[in-house]
């Protein structure tokens, strides 16, 4: 069995971060293993623009920014496998994977980073009502046909849901000639960006109709309408507000979902809310030797921010690699998600192993405007920060140094929450 | 002329098909969809009764009760994936209790095997998750689960090799006899044949009125079904029914060959022959009258839900063979439940009627076996890698839920009888069945179809038909 000091599951945008801050950060034996047939991951189908604002101060494609990191991994040498499906990981860090040349093959890692992403939630998994016709696609699927295929998949469209995806499709297929009927939202929000809203559905004249949802989709062969009805607060539609749209395309962008079925069959334990893994401080999961990064670990908002949390991922793995990590003590703080806060990444501090400071990251239940985001060390607030509006489709952070942690030498719980005044 | 013309390519007709390849004959089974199992055998339980149900001296009891028997030699001989792991039939009122006796000796008179009532604390032995309310069950050993569309698949596979010939994206419009003829209309053009099969599911009616004076009428009786995913395998390890109460006939919940669970399915008459179309309050429904039978049903992991049409004849029978007016004419009609679970017995009882009739001989080259498209993931390592270096598709991943490579799609395109669409080479394969729901490998099976069938991208479709994926070029794509 060939013997790799980190091997990294997936070599999309946090695969390609990690990679690179293992290397710079003394681990020069990494191997990043990719199912695609070239690097750069879902980035490749982007083809709009609007990356990397945070990392390069500069809008760029999604092929544009995952080339800058293709590049890094390419300056440094890092080895790479294309076309390769990881099969298996073994909570002894054993990973098994395939591909065309080399069959399949176990490689014993020293360190494992989970690297593989999410997938959108499909129509089942909806319960939308009506027949299975052709021509129901989630938003990534057309996207990919539309962007890397070029090929249209209809000329009349409606989309549910407002997840980035969602919106940046009803801006392409406008682009393309389609004619984009409207948004539909379950939620009273929408879950994607405010500067996808405006740019892709308010400056085409693209509706975007909240706390709506289809409930019928007719077609026996390839969908001709669907009918879209108001949802109450319960979120079940109120008889009597059906309208009904032909349209020859429906596009789903209705959340997604981290891909963790090797995590799971490696033991790795995960949070039922972000549906990825539990982490540490060190973006550790349960398992020793096992990191997560990037939308497998939580669904992020901005490429920028899975690819600086994959760049302390791969720091991080290389120093356990090369046996540099300090060992878990038992000081262990927990930190708590209350109050219209959904979770927090990571779960759990070991302030002994965190070197200068830990980014905390979370996401919000609801829109909250001229709120706080405060954090509390056990009943003390350390911080209480004003925000203007905080809503689902964006991330939020907050930052907690290795000083502040130092002050608090007792401290068993971190609360974040989200409060009036 | 042909010797035989089956209208259907369902699991009847398939299953007809199959056993007429046994003997000299010319077969040929004509499809209206663009592929075998595209009806009712596409969406059921894929369960196999045991056979308690029917009531005594019924063609159903005794169809079932002989299918059973059959399957699991079937299921070996075609490499069909069928597994007996028993039903429970639950009952959840203690005054009904009385009941289970009455299923039992019923089933007995059927000549059902191993039937046994089980207490509340016996059954929570052998399924933990059973509902508060369950007072006791009758078990069914010899029940089963089978791969509905592999069934389907391999009788008509096994048929074409011995064979059978398949017409498919062809629908027939009239059926008559003509000085002993049969002739067999179609949109092309007249077929002719010396005896017909009518195993055209919820349209069986409308042939056998065609040609006979007895008239049949077919009620299509509609069951929303969900199917969630293998994560949530072994929460039930057997099919569990719930004996009918007051509040009506319950649903199922079972275990798949696969590993999904299936939860349903609802009754609801319909007028439309085609009407597949889900409800929210049938599926609502599955979901509330579940909890009756199980506790705790993951119904976070549902990946799909769909509605099959049973073809419920007024009889509530089956119907099977000559009507007296129609000479050669043979009815597989009314096959609504326990059609799967009859099917293989149903292919013998018609065939043989058939070869009698018209005195046809044993081939001596008849096939019994087929092999099913290679699992990789049942081979060791070795093995594995040997496969890939002959043939490297099998190294490529297409379908990354349900672990299909490459080669195997290629094989289900391939064989006899060939997949030539998404949801074909899903049934063959798995591709796209899994928890995304063919969101990352429909473009890629997309593209291995155009390359084998040697097409446009454009003349792709998830189901024959119209079902078209794409239907033009991008601005910039040339």
């Amino acid at each position: 069995m060939k013997n790799v000091d980190i091997v990294i599951v997936g070599g999309g945008p946090a695969g390609l971060a990690a990679a690179v801050a293992a290397y710079d950060n003394g681990a020069k034996d990494v191997l990043i293993l990719e199912r695609d047939e070239q690097l750069g991951g879902i980035l490749n189908q982007c083809i709009h623009n609007g990356f990397g604002l945070h990392t390069f101060k500069e809008e760029l494609t999604g092929p544009e920014y995952a080339d800058r990191f293709i590049q890094q991994v390419k300056e440094r040498n890092i080895p790479y496998l294309l076309n390769t499906m990881v099969m298996d990981i073994s909570p002894e860090r054993v990973v098994t994977a395939m591909n065309r040349e080399d069959g399949m093959f176990e490689i014993q890692a020293k360190a494992v980073i989970l690297a593989m992403g999410c997938r959108e939630r499909p129509r089942g998994a909806l319960n939308i009502p009506g027949y299975r016709p052709a021509g129901i696609f989630s938003a990534g699927t057309a996207q990919r046909l539309v962007n890397i295929e070029g090929y249209m998949p209809g000329k009349e469209v409606v989309i549910l849901g407002s997840g980035d995806i969602g919106l940046i499709m009803a801006r392409r297929m406008t682009l393309e000639g389609a004619k984009v009927k409207l948004v539909a939202e379950l939620m009273p929000y929408s879950g994607g960006l405010k500067r996808n809203i405006v740019q892709c559905l308010d400056d085409f004249g693209i509706p975007l109709r909240l706390s709506h949802t289809v409930v019928d989709i007719e077609g026996k062969e390839h969908i001709s309408a669907v009918t879209i009805a108001q949802v109450g607060p319960d979120r079940k539609p109120i008889k009597g507000t059906e309208e009904r749209y032909t349209c020859d395309t429906l596009l789903l962008s209705c959340g997604l979902i981290p891909e963790n079925e090797l995590s799971t069959a490696a033991g790795v334990e995960l949070s039922p809310i972000t549906n990825g893994p539990v982490v540490n401080e060190s973006l550790e999961t349960n398992i020793k030797g096992v990191f997560a990064c990037g939308n497998v670990l939580h669904v992020h908002d901005l490429v920028d921010y899975v690819s600086e949390e994959a760049a302390k991922a791969g720091q991080i793995a290389a120093k356990f690699a090369q046996g540099a990590i300090a060992d878990e003590t038992d000081k262990e703080i927990v930190l708590k998600a209350e109050s219209g806060v959904r979770y927090t990444v990571p779960v759990t501090i070991h302030p002994d192993r965190v070197d200068d400071q830990v980014t905390v990251r979370f996401r919000v239940g609801d829109v909250y405007k001229d709120s706080y985001v405060s954090v509390y060390f056990d009943d003390n607030r350390i911080r209480h920060q004003k925000k203007r509006i905080l809503a689902p489709g964006e991330m939020e952070q907050v930052v907690l140094t290795k000083k502040q942690l130092a002050e608090y030498p007792d401290l068993k719980t971190i609360t974040v929450k989200i409060e009036g005044e | 002329m042909y010797d035989i013309i089956i209208i259907g390519a369902g699991v009847i007709g398939c299953a007809v098909a199959r056993e007429l390849s046994k003997y000299n004959a010319r077969i040929l089974v004509v499809e209206k969809n663009e592929d075998v199992c595209a009806g009712t055998s596409k969406a059921n339980s894929a369960i196999v009764h045991s056979g308690y149900d029917a009531e005594n001296g019924t063609l159903k009891a005794r169809f079932n009760v002989e299918g059973n028997r059959m399957m699991e030699n079937v299921c070996k001989e075609l490499d069909v994936p069928f597994k007996r792991i028993g039903s429970l039939t639950v009952c959840t009122e203690k005054e009904l209790l009385p009941e289970l006796e009455k299923l039992k000796e019923r089933g007995e008179r059927n000549g059902v095997e191993g039937l046994r009532v089980l207490s509340r604390e016996e059954l929570l032995a052998i399924e933990p998750h059973i509902g508060d309310e369950v007072v006791g069950a009758l078990l069914a050993p010899t029940a089963g689960i089978v791969c509905p569309f592999k069934l389907t698949i391999a009788f008509a596979e096994n048929a074409a090799v011995n064979g059978a010939e398949f017409l498919f994206d062809t629908q027939v419009n009239k059926v008559y006899a003509d000085s002993g003829v049969w002739h067999v209309v179609t949109d092309e053009k007249e077929y002719e044949a010396k005896a017909v099969v009518n195993a055209a599911g919820v349209y069986s009616d409308m042939f056998n009125n065609m040609v006979s004076e007895r008239k049949l009428h077919i009620t299509p009786r509609r069951g929303d079904y969900i199917l969630l995913d293998r994560s949530a395998e072994g929460f039930v390890r057997h099919t569990i029914f719930q004996l009918p109460t007051k509040l009506g006939k319950g649903v199922l919940v079972t275990p798949t060959v696969h590993g999904n669970t299936i939860v349903g399915p609802t009754a609801v008459d319909v007028d439309d022959k085609e009407s597949t179309a889900t409800t929210a309050e049938g599926i609502d429904s599955v979901i509330a009258k579940s909890a009756l039978s199980v506790k705790g049903l993951p119904v976070r992991q549902v990946i799909t839900s769909f509605a099959g049409l049973r073809a419920h004849e007024d009889g509530h029978e089956f119907v099977l063979g000559e009507p007296e007016d129609a000479e050669n004419f043979y009815n597989c009609a009314g096959i609504e439940s326990p059609g799967l679970s009859a099917a293989p017995a149903i292919g013998v009882y018609i065939a043989g009627l058939i070869r009698e009739k018209l005195h046809l001989s044993e081939k001596g080259s008849f096939v019994a076996e087929r092999k099913d498209i290679l699992n990789p993931a049942k081979l060791s390592l070795e093995e594995r890698n040997e496969l890939i270096r002959r043939e490297p598709a099998y190294g490529t991943i297409i379908c990354r839920c349900e672990s299909v490579t490459e080669g195997e799609i290629i094989d289900a395109i391939r064989r006899p009888v060939g997949a030539r669409s998404l949801d074909g080479v899903k049934r063959r394969t798995r591709a796209g069945m899994g928890r995304c729901q063919a969101g990352f490998c429909s473009p890629k099976v997309m593209e291995i179809l155009r390359r084998e069938l040697d097409m446009d991208l454009t003349e792709v479709t998830k189901s024959g038909g119209g079902s078209y994926i794409v239907n033009a070029r991008t601005k910039g794509g040339e």
